[in-house]
């Protein structure tokens, strides 16, 4: 077993209203980045965990995220990176 | 009929609920710990309102894992009425008891205010005592209320009529300006297919008593009641 540490991403689904993106987004263009078109808020997770394999560690943290970690109706996931910790 | 009131750490409207149905309504209501598995044989599960776990992940992520939950569950789709009102709502829905989700309000504010409802359907056992259409005032106090499914499940919803209570004006019309939280199509309420789980934001059991500004919540559990009383299986 091997100690990996996960990095998952979080963020509500494209096409579902984020006022705390859209709160972000207008305060940048206030600060003139008037290039940003989108910004999104989300969560990010760290994950410490045994494993036998980055693999089995990557599908453990899937099944987190569909059961808990995410909400399945609103929010998208994304196991960012795998690493021994 | 004998409600039990589920007490979740961060429960905060059990005592509102508590006092809902054992004084205003006359009627047995016990607390049911989170931790336990005993729902003391009730009539009926009020899931109340509150920050159960401090809304920690999202609110009612946490919640929906207490063991009383496993029973709750287990008394709803043997048919069993479950009231879920504002973080009960949030629990139900992350429990699988009724779709959608309920996300930050639009405006991003916590709202504590009375809102004005209409009554979209008299043919639950949660609203059989209100007229079809009429508006009534009843308090919410959210930060995240705002309702919210997938297109599908709108349509399933409005449907099968099981759209229970809208956000509208005075007059009753469903607007934007009187839609507090950026709910989809103005979604106060809903009933599961069933038509035994209804998970609302607004607060009936807050709405029982004139000295408190409303009595529109006493219909609510009125119908709760006389549902019982006819012998429909819980």
């Amino acid at each position: 077993m091997t100690r990996y540490r996960l990095s998952i991403h979080i963020v509500p689904r494209r096409g579902i209203l984020d006022p705390q993106g859209k709160a972000v987004t207008d305060a940048l263009h206030t600060l003139a980045f008037a290039a940003v078109q989108d910004v999104r808020v989300g969560r990010f997770l760290v994950v410490e965990m045994q494993a036998e394999s980055e693999e089995s560690a990557r599908s453990a943290a899937k099944t987190m995220c569909n059961q808990l970690l995410a909400n399945p109706v609103t929010e998208d996931f994304e196991i960012a990176s795998v690493v021994p910790a | 009929m004998k409600a039990g009131i589920i007490q979740f750490p961060g429960s905060n409207c059990d005592e509102d609920a508590f006092r809902a149905v054992a004084d205003v309504m006359g009627q047995e209501a016990v607390y049911c710990w989170h931790k336990d598995h005993d729902l003391q044989q009730v009539d009926l599960v009020i899931l109340p309102g509150g920050f159960s776990y401090g809304d920690y992940l999202r609110p009612g992520a946490i919640a929906r894992f207490s063991p009383i939950m496993q029973e709750v569950v287990a008394f709803a789709k043997r048919g069993g009425p479950v009231l879920a009102v504002c973080n009960g709502f949030q629990i139900a829905c992350e429990a699988g008891l009724l779709p959608g989700a309920l996300l930050r309000n639009a405006g991003l504010r916590f709202i504590s205010a009375p809102v004005n409802l209409r009554v979209e359907t008299i043919a639950t056992r949660f609203t059989s005592q209100y007229r079809l259409g009429q508006v009534i005032s009843v308090p919410i106090a959210h930060g995240d209320g705002r309702y919210t499914a997938d297109a599908d499940t709108l349509e399933r919803l409005e449907g099968e009529g099981h759209v229970a209570f809208r956000y509208v004006t005075a007059s009753g019309e469903a607007s934007t300006a009187a839609n507090p939280n950026g709910s989809l199509r103005n979604i106060a309420g809903i009933v599961n297919a069933g038509g035994n789980v209804l998970g609302m934001m607004p607060h009936p059991e807050r709405a029982m008593e004139a000295a408190l500004g409303s009595t529109d919540g006493v219909p609510l559990f009125a119908s709760l009641l006389e549902s019982l009383l006819a012998g429909v299986s819980a």
